[in-house]
């Protein structure tokens, strides 16, 4: 056989076995990157059945119990499933060659920590053709409903996670192993790509606090399969420690879902503003600093459980200096715009729109953080509003813009540009349509997770599943254009795809080989 | 060291890093939870057995105390306090009762577990004898009347006109069989 990766000529045999026994870099984030682009199209066919159920009031299409069951999925498939490996698998193509690394530090975990995620999504998924149903208690499963009153399948769900944490926490072990011990020579650690930095922080945050969840459901397996009281009060356990556990990880969990995404951005800004990031330092430094406050807020997502006053204004003051940084890392993004020779391709459209919408959503999140004000925000439509503004705007807007940015190196063939804008403004106005009328919702009082509602909620909602449908089908858009660029799409001639493009990843050759830097490269 | 010498002490070390975490969440931090709510008296719950001391009892205050019984939902014993409300003076010991019957057709063991109301003044409230510091076996058809002595501390913040005690009534038959010790009792 010839020296490199088998093709589809060498026969299925050789290329199933590629992919199967890879332990390659730039397969595995291939891997990684279609896996959580299936989960995608996955959880958002689960917002789809939400969106449709919820399109007028009165029950439609699906009864209740299937309506919990699609929140909870929707919710975990797109956290667990989509988001985190995608920027796991930009994070294995990109951190060794922005770093001149020839591969991951270990690449044999490398691939051991994707091929278990198959598994762990195929796991949950089958919980919901399970008698009883899937998981149904929210994607945040707050005792007693995930323990005394879940169904049968919980027990699939808590393997499920436990089998996701596993991959998660290899999968930043080996990122931090690479950032550590494997950069070019002259690479020092304040002059890798804010993007590495972003990483390796989340990746320290992932190590940290995935066992916390995974401490969370083996305490609640024990307390449904072997009679232990964590979270049952009849045995003197509270159901609110389960909450303090679960935030404990879970906020932690929102940044390690976002500073990928702030890294992405700050790659890609300073690209089209065709001038070096503004404030590089402070960028490392604030993101070091969020990773550091979230640990210690936890409890502004349950202000509501009865805190003592002292506690609620602690949490609070906590969140709000979160702003600080965040407020840091937008002053730079836009600074760094300032006076630039702007261009406004498909990946800077979507970077654009991440730091404006990104912030209005952060906004919505320091409304949040008013405890006194929260009382009436807490799970109403407004917190769904706020986190799918920071969630879907902030991260998958940042992660499609890596794709559009990143995919003519990969596969050295450029996408359609005016497909790419079409896509990224229905996009952007199908995502306004669907989430900016949750924000009157929850202030109106909409409550969150529940199949029906009061018909003075009725014309909103309708709006907001129009917007739905239509940022669902800019996805189909972005998925054509990808497939479409791999098999027909025009070469790109130049090893710098971009003008303005600066780092190591461009140095390389178009389409990116598959052994890069075996010669560690000189970074002057 | 070698680039792989070092990737491998690494990983040891930062897999230790996780396993750590991983005690931390299940055998720290609920103990944790539990002496936080202790030392705070948050969370409603009362302590264990007071040791009375001989303390004045302050009869310019008045403080109402209610009491309140709930069944969680697989206990289908009748369970209900028998008088709705006193008026002590705090020092002073007051012993009242709650009514419980086995409606079934079967032996069953309960657990009471109280909770009190406002949640953050659970210290001043003593309780010298429970019915809730032990489970309640009760044969088929039994009843009984359940016994609890209790002080409000005469240290108990001007402010507090009103107290709430509530009670849940828990079915541990299950538990009780399958642990020879019970650990539940050993909670309360």
């Amino acid at each position: 056989m010839a020296h490199g990766p088998a093709t589809l000529a060498d026969g299925w045999k050789a290329y199933i076995s590629r992919w199967v026994f890879t332990t390659n870099h730039k397969d595995i984030g291939t891997l990684y990157l279609w896996f959580s682009f299936a989960m995608f199209i996955l959880g958002g066919a689960f917002a789809m059945i939400i969106r449709a159920e919820l399109f007028q009031p009165g029950m439609q299409l699906i009864k209740p119990e299937f309506f919990n069951q699609m929140t909870t999925m929707h919710g975990l498939v797109m956290v667990f499933g989509a988001i985190m490996p995608a920027f796991v698998g930009l994070a294995n193509w990109m951190i060794p060659l922005m770093i001149g690394a020839p591969d991951m530090a270990l690449p044999r975990m490398n691939n051991l920590s994707f091929w278990i995620l198959p598994f762990a999504f195929a796991i949950l998924t089958s919980t919901l053709f399970m008698e009883g149903g899937g998981p149904n208690f929210g994607w945040t499963f707050y005792a007693p409903l995930s323990t005394t009153y879940a169904p049968d399948s919980v027990n699939y769900f808590i393997f499920a996670i436990h089998i996701m944490g596993a991959s998660s926490i290899m999968g930043s072990i080996n990122i931090i192993a690479t950032v550590m011990n494997m950069r070019a020579p002259g690479m020092t650690y304040m002059k890798m790509p804010l993007f590495v930095w972003t990483w390796v922080i989340t990746a320290f945050l992932l190590v940290a606090v995935m066992p916390v969840l995974a401490g969370a459901v083996t305490m609640m397996l024990m307390d449904i399969n072997f009679g232990t009281s964590f979270f049952n009060a009849a045995g003197g356990g509270d159901p609110v420690l389960f909450q303090h556990v679960f935030w404990f990880f879970g906020h932690p969990e929102v940044y390690i879902i976002i500073l990928p995404a702030f890294g992405v951005v700050s790659q890609i800004i300073p690209t089209f503003s065709r001038k070096p990031l503004f404030g590089y330092s402070s960028m490392v430094y604030a993101t070091a600093a969020i990773a550091f406050l979230s640990f210690i807020v936890w409890a502004h997502h349950m202000f509501t459980v009865g805190m003592p006053i002292a506690g609620e204004l602690y949490f609070m003051y906590a969140t709000m200096l979160i702003a600080v940084p965040t407020g840091v890392k937008v002053f730079n993004w836009v600074t760094t715009m300032y006076k630039g020779s702007l261009t406004f391709e498909t990946p800077m459209l979507f970077s654009i729109a991440f730091v404006i919408l990104f912030t209005f959503g952060g906004f919505t999140g320091l409304m949040l953080s008013i405890a006194a004000a929260d009382m009436q925000y807490h799970d109403t439509y407004f917190v769904v509003a706020h986190f799918h503004y920071v969630m879907v705007a902030g991260a998958v807007f940042s992660g499609t813009a890596a794709i559009y940015y990143w995919l003519p190196k990969w596969c050295g063939k450029m996408y359609n540009e005016t497909m790419g804008q079409v896509q990224f403004w229905i996009a952007f106005i199908g995502f306004n349509i669907a989430f900016m009328p949750q924000h009157f919702l929850g202030l109106a009082g909409m409550p969150r997770r529940y199949a029906d509602y009061g018909l003075q909620f009725a014309d909103w909602n309708m709006v907001s599943s129009v917007g739905a449908f239509i940022y669902g089908g800019a996805q189909i858009l972005l998925l054509y254009n990808v497939i479409m660029t791999i098999k027909k799409g025009k070469p790109v001639s130049e090893e710098k795809v971009w003008e303005g493009a600066e780092g190591l990843e461009w140095t390389v050759a178009t389409p990116a080989p598959y052994h890069t830097f075996e010669k560690p490269p000189e970074v002057k | 060291m070698t680039t792989q010498a070092s990737n491998r002490s690494l990983l040891i070390k930062l897999l230790m890093g996780a396993v750590v975490m991983f005690g931390f969440a299940i055998f720290v931090l609920p103990p944790l939870y539990d002496l936080f709510c202790e030392i705070t008296g948050l969370g409603g719950k009362t302590g264990g057995q007071y040791e009375a001391v001989n303390v004045e009892v302050d009869t310019s205050r008045e403080v109402a105390v209610r009491f309140v019984a709930s069944n969680n939902a697989y206990m289908p014993w009748e369970f209900r306090p028998t008088q709705d409300r006193v008026v002590v003076h705090p020092g002073e010991p007051t012993e009242i009762t709650y009514y419980a019957r086995n409606t079934t057709d079967r032996d069953m063991v309960s657990q009471a577990i109280p909770s009190l109301v406002p949640n953050n003044v659970a210290d001043y409230f003593h309780k010298t004898e429970c019915f809730c510091f032990e489970n309640q076996p009760l044969a088929a058809g039994e009843e009984v009347d359940m016994k609890l002595v209790f002080i409000i501390d005469p240290d108990l913040p001007e402010s507090v006109k009103n107290l709430t005690l509530s009670y849940t009534i828990f079915d541990i038959t299950d538990s009780v069989a399958s642990s020879a010790t019970n650990p539940v009792s050993q909670l309360q």
